[in-house]
């Protein structure tokens, strides 16, 4: 008999750096019939913890994954098929998947990342993909490659897909003179050319978003669609005191109550995200890039930079994405936008590409493949 | 750009950084010129194990090589933190301290006192610490609880090459004396350590391992066997909580607090020897903060009350084993079970 009605449940792989996965609880029994977007089973990484969704309906059959254990990317964890497909047909489909060894990718893992060196240092990226268009991610204050680690598989299968950390930020250069929006602006567009991107769709996040708007004005031909998440530069009205706190954080206590403000269940601020973000500001430079970068993005809870006419009048396909629940940039700026396509989801925070992942992923796709 | 290296090239390159960074920055220790390249005797050892290898070749004579005489080249650096300059004395071994104890405890950790704060004394004193190499008694000690006695004086003890170099880069801009302690067993350990310079600051600990059930504080190459100890116990699902304290002095007692306060278990690990030491010191302020969150008696696992033996089979038994972590960590189970 063959394994063709079987559809496996792995243990996912969210961004460039997760190598195991522990699941905390299932949410199905065996016998369950799931629709697509279905939570099938908790899973935690070292960064973050997030649900495993169902993308195909079916009937959930087997938990082959334990709770409170540890697997790699890629193990079976569970089996979906037909109720029709016999117990036997999936014990021997279990026996004979090939489960990846433990730590054998590692080197893998780590060669994923390059380095492009500009003019004012070298910038931190990864590539991962093919397809006729470049889909370029770009992440906001204080953010760097890994915000998009539950993004890039998604959008790899149909786009070449960039990722890289801003001048300032992540294992990027850090000595940035002009810390503005512009300034951000023209190193993504030097990161672009080193990198050979001749043009592409961009995604920005919060600031990034602001990013992705200057980009368009400055270099319009280089710029195919925008998807702008929780986006900066729409509205007045900015969270300073998280701008502010988060910059001046250097110990895990005084950073905790920040970054839980960026998310809509402050779980999501665990401790190994903490330390990692931690590592990062701890450079030398990364602050005083960061305090750079305040001085000219807000004063007083009030963006300096408003670019949404660049909306109104844009030639080019433009999605915004917005959390309800977002404590940085208010939900009603974007909401308020007319001339583009707005998609406001009600559960997550200011990370809605962190906290609805597989939505997200869906609405970016959507929305890409009607650019041509 | 992170890439894997040694602890023993993290603390060569911290120094290296910071002596490119800050002209201020000079170096004191015997032997610790050498190994630049040069003919004879210019291309010794760079230290004893070759830590500051290749420095003389880019920073000249910021490197000293001094006499045999601790006391002196000591006291020499805390005259030029005090005038200005910020020197790292390399003592060798931390055992070696001793005939400088009056520079250390009565001269360096003093200064900002007794001088109503004018004076600063931004003093490195790196030493090697630890047991375990076959160097016997007068080489091999933990002597960690010896400088967090004294106040005025910062101690760190790293347990691993990111954490070594964030932590050097921090003591050497830090402006007062700092006793930074290298174990020698890990040297050779290596991990992810970026090539740009950070610091790491004081006063944080570390958790490296998150776990429900029991909480093992651990500090240099003792992090490691509790790591190797909680790996062990997750077979018996027996679920570790390892926190790393990076720092002696200051001392993050309130992670380690909270850390109890969720799972109510205590193992202090430490090679210094029992009394008085960085583990009987968390025990008691454990004891006495969060007596209450407790569900056992708290536990140490240290060296014996004696000294370093030379014997190799009688120095392995001597430092604390992962197995004997293990046995600490069910004591303080199976006394609940008991109850």
């Amino acid at each position: 008999m063959s394994f063709e009605q079987i559809t496996p449940i792995v243990m996912p792989k969210w961004g460039l750096s997760m190598r195991e996965g522990r699941i905390t609880k299932w949410h199905v029994e065996p016998g369950a019939t799931i629709t697509v977007g279905a939570e099938i089973l908790d899973v935690e990484t070292e960064k973050l913890a997030g649900a495993v969704e169902a993308t195909d309906p079916g009937v959930f059959r087997r938990k082959v994954g334990e709770c409170e254990r540890v697997y790699p990317v890629k193990a079976l964890i569970g089996i979906m098929a037909p109720i029709d497909v016999p117990d036997s047909v999936i014990d021997d489909y279990v026996a004979a998947y090939a489960n990846p060894d433990e730590g054998s990718d590692d080197e893998a893992v780590e060669s994923k990342y390059k380095v492009a060196n500009l003019e004012l240092g070298p910038i931190r990226y990864s590539v991962s993909g093919a397809g006729s268009q470049d889909v370029l991610l770009i992440h906001g204050f204080g953010g760097d490659v890994e915000n998009w680690m539950f993004n890039i598989d998604a959008l790899s299968e149909k786009y070449r897909v960039f990722t890289f950390d801003l001048p300032g930020h992540g294992e990027s250069y850090k000595g940035i003179d002009d810390a503005s929006v512009p300034g951000y602006a023209k190193a993504v567009l030097a990161f672009m050319t080193a990198v050979g991107i001749q043009s592409a769709n961009l995604v920005g996040h919060s600031m990034g978003g602001a990013i992705a708007l200057q980009m368009l004005a400055s270099a319009p031909e280089r710029v195919l669609s925008l998807t702008l998440i929780a986006s900066a530069a729409i509205g007045t009205q900015i969270n300073q005191s998280y701008l502010e706190g988060f910059a001046r954080a250097n110990s895990r206590k005084e950073l905790k109550p920040c970054v839980e403000m960026l998310f809509a269940d402050p779980a999501l601020a665990s401790r190994k995200l903490l330390d990692d973000l931690l590592k990062a500001k701890r450079m030398d430079g990364a602050q005083l890039a960061l305090e750079k970068t305040i001085a000219s993005f807000a004063t007083d809870g009030a963006q300096q930079l408003i670019l949404i006419h660049l909306i109104e009048g844009a030639a080019r396909p433009v999605l915004a994405i917005h959390g309800r629940r977002d404590q940085i940039i208010p939900v009603e700026q974007s909401e308020s936008l007319r001339h583009a396509k707005v998609a406001i989801l009600e559960a997550p925070g200011h990370m809605p590409h962190v906290e609805a992942a597989r939505e997200v992923n869906a609405l970016i796709l959507e929305h890409l493949s009607k650019v041509n | 750009m992170a890439r894997i290296i040694s602890m023993k090239l993290a603390i060569n390159e911290a120094i290296d950084q910071e002596m490119t960074r800050d002209p201020d920055v000079i170096m004191m220790g015997e032997d610790i010129v050498g190994g630049s390249g040069g003919d004879g005797e210019m291309d010794a050892w760079g230290g004893v194990l070759g830590l500051t290898k290749g420095l003389y070749a880019k920073h000249g004579d910021r490197l000293l090589d001094t006499p045999l005489s601790e006391s002196a080249y000591v006291g020499a650096a805390i005259g030029a933190a005090t005038c200005g300059l910020r020197p790292i004395a390399e003592l060798m071994f931390i055992d070696f301290m001793g005939v400088c104890f009056d520079q250390i405890f009565n001269q360096a950790a003093k200064f900002r006192y007794m001088f109503g704060g004018r004076a600063e004394t931004p003093l490195v004193i790196r030493a090697m610490v630890g047991a375990g190499f076959r160097a016997a008694a007068q080489h091999s000690q933990m002597l960690t609880p010896i400088f967090t006695h004294i106040p005025g004086l910062k101690v760190i003890c790293p347990s691993n090459a990111y954490d070594a170099k964030g932590l050097l880069i921090q003591a050497i801009r830090d402006n007062d004396p700092v006793i930074f302690c290298e174990h020698k067993n890990l040297y050779a350990h290596e991990c992810d350590v970026p090539v740009e310079s950070y610091a790491i600051p004081f006063g944080e600990a570390n958790v490296v391992r998150e776990g429900k059930d029991v909480t093992i504080v651990a500090y240099g190459l003792m992090v490691h066997r509790a790591l190797e100890a909680a790996k062990k116990l997750e077979a018996k699902r027996i679920d570790c909580e390892v926190i790393d304290l990076r720092t002696l002095s200051p001392i993050d007692l309130d992670t380690v607090l909270e850390s109890v306060r969720s799972t109510g278990r205590l193992v202090c690990v430490d090679e210094a020897h029992p009394r008085c030491s960085i583990a009987s010191d968390i025990s008691a302020s454990v004891a006495q903060q969060a007596f209450g969150s407790l569900k056992a008696a708290i536990q140490m696992v240290t060296g014996p009350h004696c000294p370093v033996p030379f014997s190799p089979s009688l120095e392995d038994f001597y430092i604390p084993s992962a197995d004997a972590i293990c046995a600490a960590v069910e004591r303080t189970l199976v006394l609940e079970v008991a109850e």
